[in-house]
């Protein structure tokens, strides 16, 4: 295995904010007082003030503030002209899973390929259980001092080590599925692109194999999902990775809904429909009841495109267990898990909230219950649903699951603020998840692949930083080290 | 099969602007730029908004989705947003502000409320919120159930269940079924635990219970001449008080329900020499003697129990309350141990406020619930009490109109039966009497704690 799967670290480079102005936690004042002699500029250490000429200052950046706990340029400015307060609308942004820190947090991360070193908490929130609530337990001198070099992130997706692609990837991490309809055009490059960046893949998601995303075949995972939108024979062709989609975590059990306002006529063409009409997924695959019935399936998929892997996406039922050893006996190579407080375009509020269990309990489960069955080491399990952070996807590989997916994150750095309205109206008001032509040019797949290979950047180096105070070499020693987590019970609010 | 039961909703607009979640701030200092983030705002909320001159709010606070587009784009950065401490204040520790709104919203469109994004809530929570339900991955009734190409049935029977059925030697049976009720969804309309109830409210749920062919209780004593339309679905309830003056109400009457005493056999004898063909209902306390007693009261021949917590869905006369769905386990586990739990219908109700505690209840063991608190909040009531100390309403309740309240009731109750489909339709379950006590379909946090722990503590 190489150590190094990506060969060099991508490019990082600024990715900054596409909105005049950014939203930040703390605001500064500058009072007509001030005499412009530049003092905040020498004392800030993150560079909040620039003097714009010698006679006036531009607009603070805010968003680089440290906050009161600093106030260097408060206390040094001899004309008592500046103040910092918390910003109050704070309370608006953000909720018990995304914290307004997490969000802003990973826009520093999007904006700069770094991690956040402005005092933002970028690695739990504050949803009172699950991953909010293990701690990663660091030995004090780590068994083996590991250069940052020495270190791999990189993990093989065909574990079975069948005649199918040796697919490894870069980062334990690759993009959830998005179909086109849901998300622009813009979203989806972006991702791809980043994907590539990092020698990860991203994921159609239902609803067929967008032309623009040709280049990018070798970093797509195409996904086959009840509705069967978009599968043709060439879009299985195409890819290393084909998954099938049998239930989704934000709504387990209800299959999908692509409301009519978004079936654009691009996006009809696609889907083979009729614009404007809303378009079902069904739930579950008509045509399995069985594993036997799911083996099928994954013939199908083998016999059109021998190469591939195949994944089987499923959500967390009480026999999530069982569901995953199906799909080992079935030849799957990824059983992908998507938990119940996952992402989602559109879902009952009901469903997000209550059916099947959050991705946390479900990691252990699956994982030693295939371990038990000794096949531990012949399917690689993927965890989504609630992975937030660098932390999440190192405390869900801890927990049992080889590799993570991200979706609500990759939204995030796209400067998403979880107002939820993806499915109202024209969708997505911020230009993300939507195909609406007047939304989506509010930013390009140039600007969005930059924030998303930034982001990945800044986990990298974060889940880098993990495998070193753990002594570990590469992040495949993490996979199931439950005696490396902390847990400290929910705490119910 | 049962017929097919559809709920038609009409969206129905609220008399008074509700109260938004977010304040919309904006100081001075326009620019007056050709290119105005209002003009942008894809919602059109700054055209749309107008000043309520009644509450004295602009509706800007209610029509803002809150995409934070204005606040980053205007050049003057004149625009900020905080949480409304109106909306902050609405209700109480148990009846949240988001209980409210999202009540009101099903109450107008008759809709399931959907949304873009993850669960925004915490992890787990008190009450209700610390069960999730289960799903399926591969057996049916599948989406066709939810778009109604299948059918999954919502109802249940009111009445007592023979345990057998007895057949003399040549074959014919011999034993005679007692009478049951069918009811197109496992509710009733519960008398409310507080609060002022007007004529004109008592006569919009009474014709929104007979739209959608569910009981509502009434004490018997409120009863009035304008309900006899609605007779078929009233039930009326006594005491050992109001027995005597108000058993005529008895005669026609398929249901009625009785406050638990001890001698409250003997009120329902004479209640069936009235009227022989009627089903009781015992209203009992969910406290530490409720499972004990409902035992006896099954023996006893009893064909409804109504086990009440209080209107937070805590047990009640306890240092340290149980909650409605722990109890209701436990009296249903016991009664399931005995061998009696099939011979009787109950019903539960207190703190049943989303379609979630509907479903989670019966998981728990009930075999309906009986909302109460919900049926004013879909008439705009904002959980204030301010009628429990004799002061106004601010939504002005005595002046509500009959129809558009009962539409209101009716919407809330079609988006709670769509909710209720899509639940039973992910755990793969046909019929809501199957519902029943399936805790299989459930994962509780302290299993799934439990679990957890031992998973990551084993080598």
């Amino acid at each position: 295995m190489s150590n190094n799967i990506v060969e060099s670290v991508p490019g990082v480079a600024l990715a900054p904010s596409r909105y005049r102005n950014q939203i930040s936690k703390y605001i500064v004042y500058r009072d007509k007082t001030c005499i412009n002699c530049g003092k905040c500029v020498e004392v800030c250490t993150v560079g909040v003030h620039q003097q714009a000429g010698t006679s006036s200052f531009s607009r603070p950046e805010e968003h680089k503030c440290v906050g009161i706990s600093c106030n260097a340029c408060v206390d040094s400015c001899p004309q008592g002209a500046l103040s910092v307060i918390i910003n109050p609308m704070m309370e608006m942004l953000g909720d018990y899973r995304w914290t307004n820190d997490l969000i802003l947090s990973t826009w520093y991360q999007a904006e700069t390929g770094k991690v956040p070193t402005n005092g933002l908490e970028y690695s739990v929130g504050n949803s009172g259980g699950g991953f909010d609530r293990l701690k990663i337990k660091f030995p004090e001198n780590p068994s083996i001092k590991l250069k940052n070099e020495e270190i791999s992130t990189a993990i093989p997706l065909n574990r079975r080590n069948d005649s199918a692609h040796r697919v490894e990837i870069g980062l334990p991490v690759y993009g959830g599925g998005m179909s086109f309809g849901s998300v622009g055009l813009s979203t989806i490059i972006g991702k791809a692109r980043a994907a590539k960046a990092w020698n990860t893949f991203t994921c159609t998601g239902e609803g067929g194999y967008h032309t623009t995303l040709y280049p990018y075949d070798d970093h797509v995972i195409t996904q086959v999902a009840t509705g069967l939108f978009g599968v043709r024979e060439d879009t299985i062709k195409r890819v290393k990775i084909v998954e099938f989609k049998y239930a989704q975590g934000a709504k387990p059990g209800l299959g999908g809904h692509l409301l009519g306002d978004k079936n654009t006529p691009e996006v009809a063409v696609m889907r083979e429909a009729l614009p404007g009409s809303a378009l079902f997924s069904p739930f579950p695959f008509h045509s399995v009841y069985s594993v036997e019935d799911h083996k099928k399936h994954v013939d199908w998929i083998k016999a059109m495109n021998p190469k591939a892997l195949v994944s089987v996406k499923v959500s967390t039922p009480t026999d999530v267990d069982m569901v995953a050893i199906g799909s080992y006996y079935a030849e799957a190579h990824i059983i992908h898990i998507d938990g119940s407080y996952g992402g989602t375009g559109a879902a009952p509020n009901i469903a997000k909230k209550n059916i099947a269990m959050p991705i946390e309990y479900a990691i252990p489960k699956v994982h030693n219950f295939l371990k038990a069955e000794g096949v531990r080491d012949k399917i690689t399990l993927i965890a989504s649903g609630g992975i937030r952070t660098a932390q999440d996807a190192a405390k869900a590989i801890a927990l049992g699951a080889d590799g993570v997916v991200i979706g609500t994150a990759e939204m995030v750095a796209l400067e998403c603020v979880r107002c939820a309205n993806c499915e109202s109206g024209r969708g997505c008001p911020r230009g993300i998840a939507t195909t609406d032509k007047e939304l989506t040019h509010h930013f390009d797949s140039d600007w969005s692949s930059q924030r998303l290979t930034n982001l990945l950047s800044s986990w990298h180096t974060q889940l880098v930083d993990i495998l070193k105070k753990l002594g570990m070499r590469s992040i495949q020693e993490l996979v199931g080290r439950h005696d490396c987590l902390e847990y400290e019970g929910v705490k119910i609010g | 099969m049962p017929e097919k039961y559809h709920i038609n909703i009409t969206p129905t607009l609220p008399r008074f602007t509700p109260v938004g979640k977010v304040s919309a701030i904006e100081r001075d200092g326009c620019l007056g730029c050709a290119k105005c983030a209002k003009k942008s705002c894809v919602y059109d909320v700054y055209k749309n908004r107008s000043f309520d001159s009644k509450q004295l709010t602009d509706t800007i606070d209610y029509l803002c989705k809150n995409c934070f587009r204005c606040v980053q784009e205007c050049k003057g950065r004149l625009f900020s947003r905080a949480i409304n401490p109106e909306y902050k204040r609405l209700g109480d520790s148990y009846w949240k502000p988001d209980i409210i709104a999202t009540t009101w919203y099903q109450a107008e469109t008759g809709k399931i409320p959907v949304s873009g994004a993850g669960y925004l809530g915490p992890f787990t929570g008190h009450g209700f919120d610390s069960m999730w339900t289960d799903m399926s991955e591969i057996v049916r009734p599948t989406r066709d159930g939810i778009h109604g190409r299948e059918y999954i049935s919502t109802s249940i029977d009111l009445g007592r269940k023979l345990v057998s059925l007895e057949f003399d030697t040549q074959g014919h049976l011999v034993s005679s079924p007692p009478p049951t009720i069918n009811i197109p969804m496992p509710i009733i309309f519960n008398i409310l635990p507080f609060g002022k109830i007007n004529k004109n409210m008592r006569l919009a749920m009474a014709k929104a219970a007979n739209k959608l062919d569910i009981p509502m209780l009434i004490e018997a004593e409120e009863y009035f001449d304008e309900l006899s339309p609605y007779n078929k679905i009233l039930m009326p309830q006594f005491s050992a008080k109001t027995f005597e003056t108000q058993k005529k109400l008895l005669t026609g009457a398929r249901l009625a329900e009785f406050i638990y005493e001890e001698n409250i056999m003997e009120y329902i004898a004479q209640a069936k020499k009235i009227n022989s063909s009627l089903i009781a209902s015992v209203r009992l306390k969910l406290d530490k003697n409720a499972a004990d007693i409902s035992q006896k009261l099954i023996q006893d021949g009893v064909e409804i129990i109504h086990l009440y917590a209080d209107y937070q869905g805590n047990e009640h006369d306890a240092a340290q309350p149980r909650f409605i769905k722990d109890m209701v386990r436990d009296i249903h586990r016991q009664l399931v141990a005995k061998s009696i739990r099939d011979e009787v219908t109950i019903i539960v109700s207190g703190g049943i406020g989303l379609a979630e505690h509907l479903a989670k209840v019966i998981l728990c063991g009930a075999d309906g619930a009986a909302v109460d608190l919900i049926l004013p909040i879909a008439l705009e009531c904002r959980v204030c009490k301010r009628c429990t100390k004799g002061l106004s309403c601010p939504v002005e309740m005595e002046k509500i109109d009959v129809a558009w309240a009962s539409r209101r009731i009716i919407n809330l109750m079609g988006a709670w039966h769509s909710q209720l489909i899509e639940v039973m339709g992910a755990m793969g379950i046909r019929e809501a009497r199957r519902l029943r006590g399936e805790t299989g379909r459930a994962m509780f946090l302290e299993d799934l704690e439990r679990d957890f722990v031992n998973a990551i503590m084993c080598k």
